[in-house]
Parts: structure tokens; sequence; C-alpha cells
């Protein structure tokens, strides 16, 4: 379809004496973050609404170029803070292929595991305060209760139930045991009765359908055109997905699928997410049964590792590996080069830039976040909306202000 | 010696029974910015439940609110809407400051991340953690509804003596002379120049 | 794919090409950015753009230009991607806008003007958008401080008897 080069105001309607305007956030509760947009509206049909963000801009990337490769995994957790692993897994994806480390296959699948937990994990919320924000309270907290069982999987591996810090350069900062595997597997079994619940409690629920389907409506052209990715694309139609399409990890193995929908509204973004609780969980369930024995961490060898704790406290070997690894001015080799690495998180593709300089933190580690994408689109979605249809487009897209402003 | 008071009747300071009143109804105004944020949701949402304790009438609206939860980073284009936020509650009122962002800046030491709330407003209460654990933050509701209990009055004396910022500086001496530093490497180099906000700031 | 040999047949021998792991790189001149973007998004179907971003080279070594402006592009059809730099410098950096090619260049480019002050010639509407709007320093060129000029302090302090 024919794009206008600007978007403007309709110049009739904007001379109307009716025309207002009206100030949403930064600190309101449908925004769940910092967002703030101010909207023109005409009654309560908003004709435009001009999105102003960096309410919560914290200097991301300029940090990144001032911690090393592991350090700065602490910092990427607080970037989604709705699934704090899928941007440590992305953010290693991208240093380890700059370095060109080959995983273990047991770390390789541990990784799937946990990224497709942090989809749910995001998911859940996502859906849950959607939920919320359109009148249903019931619907947030059984996924809530969902989210805490996620929580304690993540702390039994990690130690930490919110920012974990557990992905590290050539592997995972633990090996996880037979106890995780087993909680994994209750959750397996017990998450699709919830799941049935919420469905039958939304998915075909008078009110909801009604504020959601034909709401917020994206064609396929324009998602391509505004670089839309992950359910929010997949909602409109642009079958694309990483896991498939450029698969990492052990995704080429396990066999799952791409969930696609041609609705492009809020209602189809709302399935795409439902459908993909269920894809999943497909993955996970087959990956904590085939979930191989071996090293968790790449050879100490390689120079890039941190050994293991025993290795360090009772062996000369270990604690000078350890030494080489932390101290600023030691380090390994890093090629003086840059590259581009993506993966498919929760809210699409998660990319990072990294420029390598010879020593062990980037020169430039430059992030791309679905959510700024997303929240560009925003006006194009919301013109000519009730004022009401605010909050339903905002959590159908699901913004995250700290990946947005980082 | 009897009273002699009817049935139905005690005695107390007017104090002791607004405090009573007062800490029983704290209504927490969430200012939440980032990941704490999600966490203080969690405290609200099934396992933790903060209607346990009393706290759970969260009002969006700053004029309904008695407690200010600020959860997570603020950096300074929202300060002064935190500023302007705290500046419309009504009396009596307090302050939580939730995660180590919000306390002290925590792992952003950046241009943009303000170090510390309490450099600007005034905080009764600050909970560690990055972020807290939900019973963190149960155990600070707890605490500060003991705080009122304690040290509460009715015409607010005790907020009226603290007039002094109980925070760090705004510039204390390390940031002053990093700020002087860079200055001087700014004029060997090229550069933009600091803002002039900024500048009139550390020269007053 | 793209041949290498074509685009200079059109654009000029200045464009190299080079690889890294997976990634496929072009560089090309700053004059060019504009035509040659056009011919590869409707000419080689690449029709997403995946990332704007920019790196200051100051204080890297062996560079010879300050910035790069860094385009990720991607077939969808096909999966392909691409990369394409192109060097800026001062004092005048400016590129023109592919706003007017993808729409999701928009905030993008904002983005690049606010953090690294390189503008774009064309796009609608070039304001800083994380920033303040007062804030005149430009904080991902490698000569401003990670900790800033003192701009994150400079509020009035509220006390709990004056609120």
């Amino acid at each position: 379809m024919p794009l206008t080069p600007v978007d403007t105001l309709e110049s009739a309607s904007a001379e109307r004496e009716y025309v207002w305007t009206l100030n949403f956030g930064p600190q309101h509760p449908a925004t769940h973050t910092t967002l703030r947009l101010v909207l023109t509206l005409d009654g309560e049909k908003v004709l435009n609404a001009v999105p102003y963000i960096g309410y919560l801009h914290s200097g991301f990337e300029k940090l990144g170029e001032h911690l090393d490769f592991n350090q700065y995994v602490t910092i990427v957790d607080r970037m989604n803070y709705l699934s704090p692993l899928a941007n440590e897994i992305a953010w290693h994806h991208a240093v380890e292929k700059l370095l060109g480390i080959e995983l273990t296959p047991r770390c390789r699948y541990l990784r799937t595991i946990l990224a497709e937990l942090m989809r749910m994990h995001d998911h859940l919320l996502n859906l849950g305060t959607t939920a919320l924000d359109l009148g249903g309270f019931t619907a947030f907290l059984y996924f809530f209760q969902q989210r805490e069982h996620i929580y304690d999987i993540v702390e039994l591996a990690s130690g930490q139930r919110f920012h974990t810090s557990y992905t590290r350069v050539g592997g995972v900062l633990f090996d996880v045991n037979t106890d995780w595997v087993n909680r994994v597997r209750k959750f397996i079994r017990d998450f699709p009765k919830v799941y049935d619940e919420v469905d039958r409690l939304l998915t075909k629920n008078r009110i909801f359908v009604d504020r959601t389907k034909g709401i917020g409506y994206l064609s396929r052209e324009e998602a391509i055109n505004f670089s839309a990715v992950g359910p929010v694309a997949r909602a409109s139609g642009v079958e694309r997905d990483l896991r498939r399409d450029e698969p990492y990890l052990a995704y080429a193995d396990l066999d799952f699928d791409v969930v696609c929908s041609r609705g492009g509204d809020c209602y189809a973004r709302y399935l795409v997410r439902m459908q993909e609780l269920l894809e999943s969980l497909k993955i996970i369930e087959q990956a904590v049964e085939n979930i191989p024995g071996g090293p968790v961490n790449i050879g100490v060898e390689s120079d890039m590792v941190l050994p293991s704790k025993p290795a360090v406290y009772r062996s000369i070997e270990g604690l000078i590996q350890h030494f080489e690894v932390i101290m600023p001015n030691r380090g390994y080799e890093v090629p003086r080069e840059q590259i581009y690495a993506a993966t498919e998180s929760p809210n699409g593709e998660l990319g990072f830039y990294i420029v390598g300089n010879a020593e062990t933190r980037a020169y430039r580690a430059r992030t791309r976040p679905p959510s700024y994408i997303h929240f560009s689109m925003f006006p194009h979605m919301i013109r000519n909306h009730q004022l009401s249809d605010v909050v339903a487009v905002l959590g159908s897209i699901n913004i995250i202000a700290a990946e947005l402003d980082r | 010696m009897a009273v002699g008071l009817p049935e139905n009747i005690f005695i107390t300071k007017l104090d002791a029974a607004a405090n009573w009143a007062r800490s029983n109804s704290l209504w927490p105004m969430p200012f939440a910015t980032a990941c704490c944020g999600i966490e203080l949701m969690a405290t609200a949402a099934s396992r933790h439940d903060l209607a346990r304790f009393g706290a759970e009438v969260m009002r969006f609206s700053p004029r309904q609110c008695d407690l200010l939860i600020v959860a997570g980073r603020v950096v300074m284009k929202m300060l002064p809407v935190l500023q302007r936020i705290w500046l419309q509650m009504p009396e009596p009122k307090w302050c939580i400051s939730m995660g180590a962002c919000a306390c002290s800046g925590g792992v952003f030491d950046t241009y943009a991340v303000v170090q510390g709330i309490d450099r600007f407003i005034p905080v009764d209460m600050y909970v560690p953690g990055c972020p807290p654990r939900p019973e963190q933050l149960l155990q600070a509701v707890m605490d500060m509804q003991a705080k009122v209990r304690r040290t509460g009055t009715v015409m607010g004396r005790e907020f009226a003596i603290r007039d002094m910022p109980t925070g760090p500086a705004p510039f204390d001496s390390d940031e002053r002379y990093r700020i002087e530093d860079s200055r001087l490497i700014q004029l060997g180099g090229f550069s933009a120049a600091a803002t002039s906000a900024g500048r009139s700031a550390t020269q007053g | 794919m793209v041949c290498l040999s074509e685009l200079q047949q059109k654009f000029g021998a200045k464009i190299a090409e080079s690889h890294f792991r997976d990634n496929r790189r072009i560089d090309i001149p700053a004059a060019v950015v504009l035509p040659l973007l056009t011919s590869l998004k409707t000419e080689y179907g690449f029709n997403m753009l995946v990332d704007i971003t920019a790196v200051d080279w100051l204080e890297y070594e062996g560079a010879t230009d300050r910035f790069s402006v860094v385009y990720q592009l991607l077939n969808l059809d096909t999966g392909e991607r691409l990369t394409v730099r192109v060097p800026v410098n001062l004092p005048d950096a400016v590129l023109p806008s592919v706003y007017s090619l993808w729409r999701g260049a928009d905030w993008m480019e904002r983005e690049v003007w606010d953090m690294f002050g390189i503008s774009f010639s064309g796009h609608p509407d070039l304001r800083r958008i994380l920033m303040p709007e007062e804030f005149d320093a430009f904080p991902l060129r490698k000569d401003y401080p990670l900790k800033g000029r003192g701009e994150r302090h400079n509020f009035p302090v509220i006390t709990r008897s004056g609120s």
C-alpha cells in the first residue's frame, strides 16, 4: 500500500474547537512503567498520539563500553525485566559469536529450556496485565501464580529469583541437578490446567473480545515497513521466527510450530501469545527429557571461561585461570571485528551489535530493542480509535520501558 | 479510685488513636519505573498478597495516597515528575525507597541516573536488594506501620522538625572534582559543552 | 544474493565487501547512501530495516573516520542479511534519511542523532528522543564521560517540612 511521507493531522479536524489534548503518563497505571503519550482527542476519538520516551534512559549502552563481557550480563538483565534470562542468552549469544565459541550440547539444551521458560514468563505477565487493564483481575492472579513457579525454577538453578546473571561466556554459572529437572517436569504437568482456566476466562469472553477485536490493526506490509518483529509481526502474518529461520542453541533439534495469524489486531496478538505459551511448553518438554550429559561449560583450555570453584581453591592452574579471566589487564584474545547477532526474545528479534577491540569488553555494545520499534508504531495503530483502546493497544504490543529507553 | 467511665468508653491519647488509624490504613502510591515494579506487582499478587497486612489499596492518583513506594531507578528526566507527585500527595505522607537503584543508583552509575532519590525528596524507609524480594517489601511495610505508630502525631510535628535534607548533597565532593576534571579535559579536546543547567549548578 | 560487482558498476568502485562469521558487510561512501539503499530495497528485496546504529571510533586504534553509521538490512523472503557501513566525519556529520524507504527508520535515526549528534537530512521530525530537550551533549560519543558532567543532579532539593 502507498505510504504517506509524514504523519500529519488532518487539518480540517485539527482546527475544530472540540479538539483537546490529554497527557497520558509518564506515571499511569496502564502504562505499567514510564511511557508518556500526548493524545489529541476529538471527544473520545484519538486523532493523534505523540509518544515521548526517555523517562527511564539509564545509559545501558555507555555502561556496556565500560564493563567486560561477563560483568555486562548484570546490566543486560535489567533491560527486559519480564524475561531477564532471555536477554542474558541473547547477549552471550552475540559475544560467543564474536569470539567464535561453540557451546557444549548440555549448555545449549539448558539455555534453550531457560529461554523458553522466559518466553512463557514474559507472555504470562503480558497477557495477565492486558486482561487486568481491560477489567479482568482473575486472569492476572492465575497467571502470576504460574510466574511464581517459574521464579522458583530459575531460583533453583541460579540462586536468584529475578535478576539471575546466570549465563557466562562459554557456559553458565552452575550446572543444574535432578531436583531442578523434576521441578520443570512438575511445572509442565501443572501448567495446562491453569492455561485452560484462563483460556475459558478470556478467549471467548464477550467483553474481552469486544475490546480487542479490530483494535490496533496492523497490516503485513505495514508491519514489515515499520520493522516489527516477534509476536506483533507474526500476528500480522509475517512468518518470521529466528528460532526456525536462523536456528541457534538447540532449536534445530526440537519440533515446534511458528504461530502466526492474519488478524493483525489486538485479539490476534493475544491469540498468538496464548498459542506460543503452548509451543514453548512443547519445546521445554522435549528439551528437558533429552537434555544431554557431559560438561556444561566449554573447556578451560579455551582460556575464556571461569574455572569451577573447587578448581580455583584446590589447584594452582585453576587459580591462575581465574585470575587471567577476572583481572582487567589480563584477559583473552578478542578479535578486532564487528558482529551483529540476534536471538528470538519473547518480544521479537533482540540483537546486539558488538565492536571488539582486543580487550575483554566491548568497544561498542549496541542493543536492537524490539520494544523501541514497536512503540514507534503506536501512533499509527491508535489513530481514529477510542480513548479506552489506548490501554488495549499498549498492552498488546508489550512495551517494556527499560528496554525501550535503555 | 474508680474513674467511673461508662461501658464501651476508654481513654487514650489523641496521637495514639490517630496513629492506630493511620498505620492500619496506608494507601500506597506505586511509583513503579523499572524491575522493582514487577516485584511490587508480585507483592500484591497471588502468592505474597500485600492485603494480609492492610496496605493493598493501591491508588494511582497521588491525591488519594499516603505512602509513596518508589520502585526502580529514577533518571533525570523522571525526577521532576517524582517531585511533583510527592508534592501532590496530601499530609500525612511517607515514602519507601524500594531497591538499590532508588536508594543509591545501584549498578547504574551513569550520566542519566539520579544516585539515590533521597538527594531530592525525603525518604522514610529504604529497602535494599536488586530487586528486593517481596518478603522484604512486606517487612518494610510492616516496619513503616510500626514507625507511624511509634512516632506519629496528629498535627505532624515529627514532619515539621525535619527541615534539613536527609540524603547526601546533590553535588558531593567526588562529583564536583570529577566535573571539574572533565571540564579540563574538555578544554584540551573537541567536545560538546556541558549543559548550561549543569554548569550554573556547579558554580552556584 | 547481492553481487558486489553489480553494485560497484552502478555506484562506483569505492564499495568494498568483507565477511566475519556469518555477517556480510559492505562499506560505502556517504554520497551513495540513499540511491544504494533504495536499490537494495527495490531490486534486491531487502524489505526490512532491522537496525540503524552508529559507532564512535575516537579511541579505536588505527581508525580513520570519526563515526560509522551501520544499517542492518534483512530480506524477509530469503532470510538474507546485509550490513551496510557508512563513514561519517565531523564537523558536518549529516546523512540522508531513509525514512522515505522504511518508516521504521524514524525513531532509529532520532536515536542516532540523540546519542551521537549525527543528523539526517530529510527526516520529518529530528528531535532528541531519549535525553531531555535542553541537554546539549551527545552521551554515546567517546569524549563524553560515563558519569556525565553533573546534569543528573541539577535539581532542587525538597525537605520534609517544606513539602
